[in-house]
């Protein structure tokens, strides 16, 4: 059966505060390949203006992603895991994320419409320090394939 | 942020230096490591074709990190990525024959924003099929 709808605009308590490490921020650098100073050299970063290395534009979806296991587990919203694929992704933001920063995450189902026989559903992520200030907003499609045909 | 490309530089239709990224089965492993993402359908043939996929598949989240890459190398400081969207359209499968996969992509400035913003639009492709839509950056320039 299709999800309900009712869910859309459910807000998710914060997540645990999430530590952005040096070492964290260039493993993931290493990962994709990506060898710019900034992600690598305290000095190189700090030449452009920063406290320390700076993240990839798409780190943030890692811990991002962790902290939205409430919602696609949630047992209310009856998401089949097994059947998810991502389909869009967007990150929009106010500044960039540093080796240093404490973050937490608040998820909210902002959509959820059926397609194709599939549910489709928006979840956006509101990143801020734990001070409050903006850093960053996901947005996060995920697919619920055959859900509709159910 | 302190991006060294000055924005009366820029048109549009200014193309970025394009980019080749091989993938094989080791990269997806270190980027399950990184991530955090250890879904079975990026590292286990046997369950990804089970599943009706043609291979086991990169990470869209990897290729959505490479794509990017075109516009961090071009302008340098990598804060100055502002907004990035993408949407999965194809699956970018990885065969332990080797030699992997190839994602090839390119970049092209495509419209003028206010405040020293440009908007980049990406192509990325694999075995010659586009695998990202709208893939698109908007880019704080000097």
């Amino acid at each position: 059966m299709a999800l309900n709808p009712d869910f859309i605009g459910r807000t998710y308590p914060p997540s645990e505060p999430y530590l952005v490490g040096r070492e964290k921020i260039r493993e993931f650098a290493r990962a994709i390949g990506d060898v710019n100073p900034a992600y690598h050299e305290v000095a190189a970063a700090q030449g452009l203006g920063y406290a320390d290395v700076v993240a990839p534009p798409t780190f943030a979806f890692t811990f991002v992603f962790a902290s939205t296991e409430v919602v696609v587990m949630d047992p209310d919203l009856g998401l089949d895991y097994t059947k998810v694929v991502h389909g869009e992704e967007s990150f929009s933001y106010s500044r960039p994320i540093v080796a240093g920063d404490e973050l937490v995450v608040i998820n909210t189902i902002e959509n959820i419409r059926a397609a194709a026989g599939n549910d489709m559903i928006t979840v956006k992520s509101t990143v801020s320090t734990t001070s409050g200030e903006p850093v960053v907003v996901t947005s996060m499609v995920i697919v619920a394939r055959g859900t509709d045909a159910q | 942020m302190t991006a060294k490309l000055k924005f009366a530089n820029v048109e549009v239709g200014t193309k970025l230096p394009a980019l080749s990224v091989p993938i094989q089965r080791v990269d997806l492993i270190r980027y399950a490591g990184a991530s955090g993402d250890f879904n079975i359908i990026h590292w286990n043939e046997r369950f990804a074709t089970s599943v009706g996929l043609p291979n086991v598949i990169a990470h869209g989240m990897f290729t959505m990190a490479s794509a990017v890459r075109v516009v961090t190398d071009w302008v340098g400081d990598p804060g100055a990525v502002v907004e990035y969207g993408v949407r999965f359209t194809r699956p970018v499968p990885v065969p332990d024959d080797g030699v992997g996969a190839l994602l090839e992509i390119s970049g092209e400035v495509t419209e003028l924003l206010d405040a020293g913003r440009v908007r980049v639009t990406l192509t990325a492709a694999s075995a010659g099929q586009t695998v990202l839509g709208k893939a698109q950056a908007v880019v704080q320039l000097a």
